[in-house]
């Protein structure tokens, strides 16, 4: 199989699409906000449970989709359990630029955790398949605008 | 140029080599990188566009260098010459369409414009209470409009069913006409299922209770000849650039009858008699419903496609269309775990599938590694795919230039996007 396939389906990305963690609706989760991709008909449900120091509990998710966007669901819910809203904040913008930006282009977020960042590096393959980006974006997308208190996001 | 007749009762001989050695775009490679070859391009995404013949592009070309000049408005010779190239287009589209009348043909940007001009022109006579009868088939283009004007003025949308195999429900069809009902919006051919509907008998079915009926050819008209005339539709739509021509450029046709009652559907230049601020008129169809300056370099374009599958045989496209359909459909069904959403007999050449635990956006990514151009999504048809609980599908689209060679290679693929996913 060809390289260009094994760099955007990395391993991780495989079983994560497989067998996605935190599949399922947290009864006690406090916000949640839809994601969908109009072009492929992905729809993801991002739940959060925020506590009152705007720290995220729980984060959890439902919802159908392709091998990426299911790995990124899952993987985005394992990394910002335990973050604040600013940190869940700065590590969306910082994958952002991963999936998007040439390296020299990325930009300073604020401090993000460097161990989940390194976690979520098996993602950058998107940046070689433009059409894939939204795929990868798209729980996160959710998951900020549930943290906003919006009910709707679109990675369009 | 203008009298190719099409040769039904003998079809040429169908050479497809020398059909695709006709498209520039078919030679090309994919995918190549540092060293290496790129894959033959495998193109089956015509259901969403087609590739252009060197002819349509030729023509275009040819036109833009020596005749060009806008129409309708000018005594100079080339502004006469480019009316009548592009009046003669408008003559060889009735012609194509065996459209009783040139008058009934009004050229719009594409098929979604033509539908949206019937919506919002015809339907300014519709109000509450009045129904409008679409199918659970329809692309977005044929549903969207309609709900515009529910929104607009309160008309109320019916719903046709189709089966497991993607047939068309005709006894549900047939309970839904009635008395309130004062369109039908059907699709002529499934953008996603491949489905041919009895547009003849559909059409037949609605004026028994004086209903007008419009069809949606868009896939249609490429894959086997249409006549509206046999048919008795009312309104007809397709688009250029599914039919191997230029995009910006679809067509309408309309009773020249029901045209002439119809309000304009936009205001400009060249679609008035006369203009005053005390009140303008407007000319008769179909100028009425052509303001501003037409595609006319694109109507070119379509002139030169219709004459190329003309010429190759629409007859003949047909059957070698059918050929690849019936090996692919052999050659996919017997992947394992692989579902071909809509298998209504006598469907055209659009097989659309899914493979159990594979997203269909990941057989397209894995594919493409292998030249193959598959469609994967909802294809602007979201009601379908919920009607068949799938949440988006692979197609795979057959032209007039495919080949079985090419169909081996979409298997070879498929098959390597089952191992590669381990399912």
């Amino acid at each position: 199989m060809m390289d260009e396939l094994r760099e955007l389906y990395q391993e991780v990305i495989l079983d994560h699409g497989k067998n996605p963690r935190n599949l399922r609706h947290p009864p006690d989760a406090n916000r949640e906000a839809r994601g969908e991709n109009p072009m492929c008909g992905d729809k993801f449900t991002v739940y959060v449970k925020l506590n009152g120091d705007g720290v995220i509990e729980d984060c959890a998710f439902e919802g159908r989709g392709c091998a990426i966007s299911t790995a990124s669901a899952s993987m985005m819910t394992e990394v910002v359990k335990g973050k604040t809203e600013q940190e869940a904040h700065a590590l969306f913008e910082t994958f952002h630029d991963l999936c998007t930006k040439d390296e020299h282009e990325h930009c300073d977020h604020g401090p993000v955790d460097e161990e989940a960042m390194e976690k979520l590096m098996v993602l950058s393959g998107v940046r070689q398949f433009p059409v894939r980006v939204k795929c990868a974006t798209l729980a996160w997308h959710a998951m900020q605008a549930a943290i906003d208190g919006q009910d709707k996001a679109s990675s369009e | 140029m203008d009298q190719i007749t099409p040769t039904l009762d003998t079809p040429p001989a169908y050479d497809v080599d020398r059909v695709r050695a006709d498209f520039p775009i078919l030679t090309r490679t994919v995918h190549a990188r540092k060293g290496k070859p790129g894959k033959p391009l495998v193109y089956l995404d015509t259901g969403a566009s087609a590739q252009k013949p060197r002819a349509v592009i030729d023509a275009m070309k040819t036109f833009m260098e020596e005749d060009y000049a806008n129409i309708h408005r000018g005594v100079h010779v080339l502004s006469q010459r480019a009316t009548d190239a592009f009046e003669n287009v408008r003559t060889k589209v009735a012609r194509f369409l065996n459209a009783p009348s040139r008058e009934g043909i009004v050229f719009t940007r594409n098929a979604t414009e033509s539908i949206n001009l019937v919506a919002a022109s015809y339907g300014q006579r519709l109000g509450p209470g009045d129904e409008i009868v679409l199918s659970v088939m329809e692309h977005h283009a044929n549903i969207v409009p309609w709900q515009l004007l529910q929104m607009q003025r309160g008309v109320d949308i019916k719903v046709v069913p189709v089966d497991a195999d993607g047939v068309l429900d005709l006894d549900a069809y047939r309970r839904l006409l009635g008395p309130k009902v004062k369109l039908v919006a059907l699709t002529h051919c499934s953008n996603v299922l491949g489905t041919v509907t009895p547009v003849k008998e559909i059409a037949r079915l609605a004026h028994e209770h004086g209903i007008p009926v419009l069809f949606d050819g868009s896939q249609a008209v490429v894959h086997g000849p249409v006549d509206v005339a046999d048919i008795d539709a009312d309104f007809y739509v397709f688009t250029a650039h599914k039919l191997y021509g230029p995009t910006g450029l679809g067509v309408l046709w309309g009773k020249p009858e029901i045209l002439k009652t119809m309000p304009p559907y936009q205001g400009g230049g060249d679609m008035i008699q006369s203009v005053s601020f005390k009140g303008t008129t407007f000319k008769e169809p179909p100028m009425r419903f052509e303001p501003g300056t037409p595609p006319i370099v694109e109507a070119i374009g379509l002139g030169a496609a219709i004459d190329y599958v003309e010429g190759l045989g629409r007859a003949a496209i047909a059957a070698h269309e059918h050929d690849l359909l019936t090996y692919a459909t052999q050659k996919l069904a017997a992947i394992e775990g692989l579902r071909i959403i809509g298998t209504a007999p006598g469907k055209a050449g659009i097989l659309s599938f899914v493979i159990d635990g594979i997203h269909p956006h990941d057989i397209g990514t894995v594919v493409d590694q292998y030249g193959v151009a598959l469609r994967v999504g909802q294809h602007c048809a979201e009601p379908l795919m919920e009607h068949f609980g799938v949440g988006s599908t692979a197609r795979a689209s057959f032209g007039l230039y495919n080949t079985r060679a090419e169909v081996d290679v979409l298997a070879e693929s498929v098959q390597a996007v089952k191992e590669f996913f381990g399912s």
